[in-house]
């Protein structure tokens, strides 16, 4: 275990599940940051697929089709709050990313549930608002504009959706394996993908929700 | 709503005798391949060995069979278009019904570009790049098996669609409105939809893959302007696919949307705008041709300076040409569709931009020129279709510089001329580059060489067939045919419709030629060894290994101080050394899971076509539960011993003594 690359050097050396696949022997196997890199482009590739469809949505949000517009609909008291907790729980997450790092698993493990709390609190609320609004005829196959304004936000809801299952899974890892390198690292590529889904979120915030409601 | 959602017995075409008999030869062909592999024992062999491999260079082996078996089946539609267009002149409707003729346009176009060319040219990656780099392998082997399978499962989807149903009659572009519900009602639509999707996210993981291998695993002391032009060309690709790929993903999940959900993003009514459809495809589109097109400049370079016995000349304009082609592909997909009616301004930015390409191609051209240029060109298959491609495909380029002008363009948009131009290109760029590659790395990848005798005249075949066949869709693009027709009533175009057609007859002879070349190959493969693993006096790392190379590539990692690292190792005279002491090398293990996720994914996009959600939600849940078992999989590694490395070391060593004393 001496040849941890540079940026893992912080992750102690005595991680319980270590035993070949996830240890730098030598020159060939700083598997941590190859899988960090690789999964930030990943991340990138990600990002140019809601870049796609936030110019989609650019493209039609005017498009109404005679039915409701953003103005009509968005309520940002409302998503202020589901802001607000999605927000916090990259926060919280970044918490349990240290407790990681410094070994503290029952830190790791707390923090994980809240920021899976929060992720839940988001979702839910997000279900909720895309419920109200079909019921009300404003579904995605009302309109153009709505059918985009669905995409993207629901594209992003799966999104949170998916990392908040990998959650839950690591949450498991972290009780049976402890806070091995692998196990750190996969929380370190969650991490990247946690806060992605923020700034993309701070995005649809504004371009969405702030813009559409003016 | 049945168990079998939308599918019924009606969905096998029955009536349709072509589809039947082809059928019925694939069936035949199946069957002898399950009864040889049965006879001969060798499941276990293809199991343990190929299809559970993360080994890159038997899963770039297993890409290129994909893209040879998926050759006959684009080559088979390709020739009976032309027979169908011979046939159908003079008012005759010919053999084909349009709705099958449709098919046939669309299937063609798909298969040849995603289901051909591109596991082709990551196939030659996938064999290549790791070894030119001095790498043990790919940085995420699992993840390179696992995109071999998604790729093969969208092979799988398209090929089922023939007896399944039917495939897509809106042109390889699949264009809203036409491709939407109203007007596409039956599951043609679907099967383009889930073979792309399924395939474009294996593509995409390629791409992060060998990014990653090219950033973190070179050989120590190789720079990045060190790297061998084929890596730099295919790195240029895969940064092209990372960046473009999602917006694929993107806009086919959109029309999936609107197919299945009643969205309107590219509909007709509900506010819908087609031409956001069309915009965002070809912002893949573009970028997706000089995916192709890169690495096979780049097998060009690396052929050229190999058989001159030079150096490439104009090595980093060579590496920067190329980064210019990749930043401006991203900025001429307009120059599709210039009739769609944006201002003046707006095409004019675009032709322009189409234009400038022409200069770092120029670029590479004359590099290639320069590099033969007092060199002694040895005149092997890989360097004939070399040369082939730099005469072919000059015209296509030049072709494309008269497309690029937007007022010629109104003229021939959508005509033959336009189908002769991207054939020019395609064939004459990505295809001849494939076929330079292959017979270039044929000897290193399975250690015997392929019939030279046979391969030229495959070659000529090609070359003389490609002229014959496309230049008359020049003429007739300029006599006002358009593409996609399924018969004409004009005797001005009839005989340059009946050359056409025996041009295809002439690239099929050499088609057969090269299988039977591949066949002559195998059997002769005693009499052929490639002993030293060096054929051709290399210049690059690949060409230091064993022929086929080690499992493991390199015992020792090569320490690297030149662009031709092989070379600069032969002029030290050190190209053979052999450590002191060999040390345990670190290996994956085997496995199936890339084959269940992927199979589990092909599931779900079978179940989506017919409409069976109770399969999708299985395969979905069966594609997670995979996913995650092979998260915590354990005994997935193993250590080679020093003593098993050392053996195989001294056995190629002591080959390359021996074929140097030959030489002596």
């Amino acid at each position: 275990m001496s040849a941890v690359p540079e940026t893992l050097k912080f992750v102690p050396e005595h991680g319980l599940d270590t035993e070949h696949h996830d240890g730098g022997h030598g020159e060939h196997h700083d598997t941590s940051g190859n899988t960090l890199f690789g999964f930030w482009l990943y991340l990138m590739t990600d990002c140019i697929l809601f870049a796609s469809v936030f110019a989609t949505y650019a493209v039609l949000f005017m498009n109404t089709d005679g039915g409701v517009s953003g103005k009509d609909i968005f309520d940002l008291n409302f998503v202020a709050i589901e802001t607000a907790a999605l927000l916090v729980s990259s926060i919280t997450y970044g918490f349990a990313l240290l407790c990681a790092h410094n070994q503290n698993r029952a830190g790791t493990l707390l923090w994980l549930l809240v920021t899976m709390a929060l992720g839940c609190v988001f979702i839910s609320m997000e279900v909720y608002e895309f419920h109200h609004l079909i019921v009300e005829g404003n579904g995605p196959d009302r309109s153009a504009f709505l059918s985009s304004f669905f995409a993207l936000v629901g594209m992003h809801g799966l999104h949170v959706t998916a990392g908040l299952i990998w959650m839950l899974v690591m949450v498991f890892e972290v009780l049976k394996r402890g806070l091995g390198t692998q196990t750190v690292t996969r929380l370190g590529c969650l991490s990247l993908f946690w806060h992605f889904l923020d700034i993309v979120w701070v995005c649809v915030f504004t371009v969405v929700y702030l813009l559409g409601a003016m | 709503m049945s168990l079998l959602g939308n599918l019924t017995l009606d969905a096998i075409p029955y009536h349709e005798p072509i589809i039947m008999v082809t059928l019925a030869v694939i069936g035949v062909i199946g069957l002898a391949v399950v009864g040889l592999i049965t006879k001969y024992e060798k499941w276990g062999v293809l199991w343990n060995n190929w299809l559970t491999s993360v080994d890159h260079k038997r899963l770039g082996m297993m890409y290129i069979i994909l893209a040879l078996v998926m050759l006959i089946r684009g080559f088979s539609d390709a020739i009976m278009m032309r027979a169908q267009l011979a046939i159908a002149t003079n008012g005759s409707e010919g053999y084909l019904p349009p709705e099958h003729y449709d098919q046939i346009f669309t299937a063609h176009g798909i298969i040849m570009i995603i289901f051909m060319a591109m596991p082709f040219m990551i196939g030659l990656m996938n064999i290549v790049l790791p070894l030119q780099i001095g790498a043990r392998d790919v940085a995420f082997p699992f993840m390179n098996n696992l995109s071999f399978w998604l790729t093969a499962s969208g092979a799988v989807l398209i090929n089922i669609s023939l007896g399944l149903g039917e495939f897509a009659k809106t042109g390889w572009l699949a264009y809203p409105p036409l491709s939407e519900m109203s007007f596409s009602p039956g599951v043609g639509v679907d099967y383009y939809i889930w073979a792309l999707q399924i395939s474009g996210i294996g593509t995409l993981l390629t791409g992060v893959n060998f990014l990653v291998t090219v950033f973190k695993m070179r050989a120590p002391g190789m720079k990045l302007m060190q790297m061998p032009i084929f890596t730099w060309t295919c790195t240029w690709a895969n940064i092209l696919i990372v960046a473009s790929f999602p917006i694929l993903t993107a806009v086919l999940g959109l029309l999936t949307l609107d197919r299945y959900l009643d969205f309107h993003f590219f509909t007709n009514d509900g506010g819908g705008n087609a031409m956001m459809y069309i915009n965002l495809f070809w912002a893949w589109g573009h970028p997706e041709v000089y995916i192709l097109v890169l690495p096979a400049f780049g097998i060009f370079s690396e052929v050229i300076s190999t058989f001159t016995g030079k150096r490439l000349f104009g090595y980093t304009s060579m590496v920067w040409a190329s980064g210019a082609i990749s930043i401006l592909g991203f900025v001429v997909w307009l120059h599709h569709f210039f009739t769609m009616g944006s201002s003046a301004d707006v095409n004019a930015f675009f032709g322009v931009m189409t234009m400038i390409i022409a200069i770092p191609t120029g670029v590479k051209l004359f590099n290639w020129l320069f590099t033969m240029y007092r060199g002694r060109l040895r005149i092997t298959v890989p360097v004939l279709w070399t040369l082939g491609f730099m005469v072919t495909f000059s015209i296509g380029g030049m072709t494309g510089v008269l497309l690029a002008v937007p007022g010629a363009d109104y003229v021939l948009h959508n005509s033959l001329f336009l189908v002769a131009h991207f054939h020019n290109t395609i064939i004459g760029g990505a295809v001849f580059g494939y076929m330079a590659g292959f017979a270039f790395w044929f000897p290193k990848a399975t250690g015997f060489h392929l019939n030279e005798r046979l391969g030229k005249y495959s070659f000529w075949c090609w070359q003389v067939g490609f002229y014959v066949a496309f230049m008359p869709l020049y003429v007739l693009g300029f006599l006002g045919m358009t593409r996609r027709l399924n018969h004409t009533n004009n005797p001005d175009w009839n005989i340059w419709l009946y050359i056409a057609a025996l041009g295809a007859v002439i690239i099929f002879v050499g088609i057969i030629l090269q299988f039977v070349q591949l066949y002559v190959s195998i059997r002769d493969r005693e009499q052929n060894p490639d002993l030293d693993g060096d054929p051709w006096n290399g210049h690059t790392l690949e060409w230091s290994t064993a022929s086929p190379p080690q499992f493991y590539n390199f015992a020792t990692l090569p320490k690297v101080h030149d662009i031709d690292a092989f070379t600069d190792m032969k002029d030290k005279g050190i190209e053979y050394q052999a450590p002191d002491e060999y040390l345990p090398i670190h290996m994956p293990r085997n496995t199936a899971a890339g084959m269940q996720i992927a199979g589990a994914l092909g599931i779900v996009g079978f179940a989506l076509i017919w409409h069976i959600w109770w399969l999708a939600i299985v395969g979905s849940v069966g594609m997670v539960v995979a996913l995650i078992a092979r998260c915590y999989a354990s005994y997935v590694d193993y250590y080679v011993e020093p003593q098993e490395i050392a053996e195989i070391e001294q056995a190629h060593l002591a080959n390359v003594a021996t074929v140097k004393e030959e030489l002596v």
